[in-house]
């Protein structure tokens, strides 16, 4: 397992150049002046200058080689020398956002957290609902329980976000007045009412992302049990006499979880991308709306450093769910 | 046939219908048989015959629903098992009553160790602690031939053959020392050779531990090798019983006597095709007001489509459900025995 884990994290390596090439080149062709919103009256030879200062005088395989050393080796050496307080990266050039005209690193390092709490919670939250109702829709198939799961289900499935999210506002921001539309990210929880407020304020985003997750994994935990209840080893399990918990909770639930937790751990990179829409709609200002923003703005080293980053967190997370799956199924052997 | 004082399974009209979007199917009309201690009872039939609906349904194995049991008793150890409420059925499961499964490859957890699997009825009916029950599942391993038995507690199902995991199927249905065995077509999937092996370790064990098996097969050169006393079985009810060597010398079914001529001989000039029983076996959409069989039967009487023959006992244990009489070549004079007579 171990050699399997890092054979893969070596094959990946190539995998993630190409695919920083193909989102490097694939912005470069992409239409859009990083000036075009500078006022016209700046002369041409000015503008010229500008971008060169920007460096965009430069060929394309040498900003792409510049990109990757930056991306590679000064910003990782940024980070541990802000974590270990050591000087390892001083004066060297990062990565510049040119709508802050800051380091694209420091933009992120902002926005991850109220992306990571609203998003994340969403996600832990979905999958919490999703499990059970999934196992008791399957166990209980055509009940009246499966029925109203499944019409839920296909409503959040169907339903987008961004109708959801402002019937939220509607009826509960705007008539009911309990929570706020906006999301306040200066926020500070130290005492007990900023707390409520962050709840407050979390509480309309996180369910319409909660209810969107809800409705996809509970949909395959279903489909997974209802593959596994009608196998023969349950038959062996009643016939052994153990009682209905430990059949379906131990022997049919450890096996319908396999494909399950692989649908869970490949959609984790999607957290970090932010839910755009969402954090659109609720004015979370996370890495979502930071991308949103970047490509508005032509901010290219922005968009293709975001892009990147969760190309690495889709090619990572394939990699945890191949390796759960190694854990959870014996008969899968990686050696 | 034995009184059901001494009997370790008496099983008493047993009636189980599915209930279907297409209608009720009846899968067992009226079975009542009686498994005495330490004897092996060989089931045979067709596929659809109602064989293993009737040994689920002793046990309420089947999915509830879309099955249901209409009818009928099923007295083991002086109780009713039909009435007993969960907790004590399951108790009776695994504890009482053993099941061995068709489908060695399938019947087993797959993510679970060998050893779990074999040592839960051991912790949950007798209240083994993990040691003891360790020591336990090595020894019943052992008793059913696999070497190595303490290392092969810790592998997964997958990495054992066919024939080896039909062996732990056996030690899980033996754990708890169970008075009755039920085997449900269990050499059905495996091989020939293996088939044997299995056959040997059964009759082995049989003398070991003295516990009644039922047998469950249509193979039934697998039923004179092994059975006491066979059971023939078609749409759902009992259409003969006798002492294994009277059905093979005897067979007084039209029924059994066509199951019979369908076994190739070895000897003898070869036939130029494999006799075949002609038609399929119903599907029983309401409890057979008429014999099921007649018309696949090359004996049929205008009786056989008014009303379904009951068991009429021809001595020395043997019976049989036709109004035709093999003896004489035509319609049975006798009344039914007082109590064989079906109901419903």
């Amino acid at each position: 397992m171990l050699t399997y884990t890092l054979r893969r994290l070596l094959l990946s390596i190539p995998t993630l150049i190409f695919i920083s090439l193909v989102i490097f080149l694939l912005l470069e062709l992409a239409p859009g002046d990083p000036l075009a919103d500078q006022p016209l009256t700046i002369p041409p030879e000015v503008r010229e200058r500008m971008r060169a200062a920007l460096g965009l005088g430069e060929p394309v395989y040498v900003r792409y080689w510049k990109w990757l050393v930056q991306f590679f080796w000064v910003e990782p050496r940024v980070m541990l020398d802000a974590w270990l307080g050591t000087a390892m990266a001083v004066g060297e050039q990062r990565i510049i956002s040119w709508q802050f005209r800051a380091p694209v690193f420091d933009v992120i390092w902002q926005r991850l957290p109220q992306t990571l709490w609203v998003v994340g919670m969403a996600y832990i939250i979905g999958v919490l609902i999703a499990l059970p109702i999934g196992i008791i829709s399957a166990y209980r198939q055509y009940s009246w329980f499966d029925q109203i799961g499944t019409f839920v289900a296909m409503i959040g499935f169907s339903v987008p976000t961004f109708f959801t999210g402002v019937l939220l506002i509607v009826i509960f921001a705007v008539n009911l007045g309990w929570f706020p539309s906006i999301y306040d990210t200066t926020l500070r929880v130290t005492d007990w009412p900023s707390f409520v407020r962050q709840v407050q304020q979390m509480a309309m985003p996180v369910a319409v992302l909660a209810l969107y997750n809800a409705a996809q994994i509970s949909r395959y935990m279903r489909a997974s049990m209802l593959d596994n209840l009608n196998q023969d080893y349950v038959r062996t399990a009643r016939a052994k006499g153990m009682t209905e918990p430990v059949v379906v909770l131990l022997h049919v639930l450890r096996n319908s979880m396999i494909p399950v937790v692989t649908v869970i751990a490949l959609g984790v990179p999607s957290i970090f991308g932010g839910a755009i829409i969402t954090e659109q709609v609720f004015k979370v200002n996370g890495l979502g709306q930071a991308l949103i923003g970047a490509i508005y703005a032509n901010d290219l080293p922005m968009v293709q450093t975001l892009a990147f980053i969760f190309a690495i967190l889709i090619v990572l997370f394939n990699l945890v769910a191949d390796v759960l799956y190694g854990l959870l199924d014996p008969r899968i052997r990686y050696d | 046939m034995p009184d059901g004082a001494t009997a370790v399974l008496a099983v008493n009209g047993l009636k189980t219908v599915f209930r279907t979007r297409g209608g009720e199917v009846h899968a067992v009309n009226t079975v009542s048989f009686r498994l005495r201690p330490g004897e092996v009872l060989g089931v045979v039939g067709e596929s659809g015959s109602g064989k293993s609906v009737t040994m689920m349904s002793l046990l309420g194995l089947l999915p509830s629903p879309p099955a249901e049991l209409r009818a009928g008793e099923v007295l083991f150890e002086g109780r009713d098992l039909t009435r007993l409420p969960p907790e004590a059925l399951r108790r009776v499961r695994g504890a009482g009553i053993g099941f061995v499964f068709q489908d060695p490859m399938t019947s087993l957890n797959p993510v679970f160790t060998v050893g779990f699997q074999i040592m839960e009825p051991l912790r949950k009916h007798l209240g083994m602690t993990r040691a003891q029950a360790a020591a336990r599942a090595a020894e019943l391993l052992d008793l059913v031939g696999i070497p190595d038995p303490r290392a092969r507690l810790r592998d997964y199902p997958h990495q054992f053959s066919g024939g080896m995991r039909q062996r732990v199927m056996i030690a899980i249905a033996l754990a708890c020392n169970p008075k009755v065995l039920i085997a449900d077509e269990p050499t059905t999937a495996l091989d020939v050779t293996i088939q044997a092996q299995i056959l040997e370790l059964v009759r082995d064990l049989r003398q070991k531990l003295g516990m009644a098996i039922i047998w469950i097969t249509h193979d039934l050169g697998v039923i004179a090798g092994i059975a006491d006393r066979v059971m023939v079985m078609y749409g759902g009810q009992v259409v003969e019983e006798a002492p294994v060597k009277r059905l093979f010398s005897a067979p007084r079914h039209p029924y059994t006597r066509a199951l019979l001529g369908t076994i190739p001989h070895i000897r003898g000039p070869r036939a130029p095709r494999l006799r075949v029983i002609e038609g399929q076996p119903p599907i029983l959409r309401a409890h057979p007001a008429a014999c099921p069989f007649r018309a696949r039967c090359a004996h049929a009487l205008p009786r056989c489509a008014a009303e379904n023959p009951p068991r009429f006992p021809l001595g020395g244990g043997h019976d049989v459900a036709c109004f035709w009489d093999a003896d004489t070549g035509a319609a049975r004079e006798a009344a039914p025995r007082e109590g064989g007579a079906r109901h419903g």
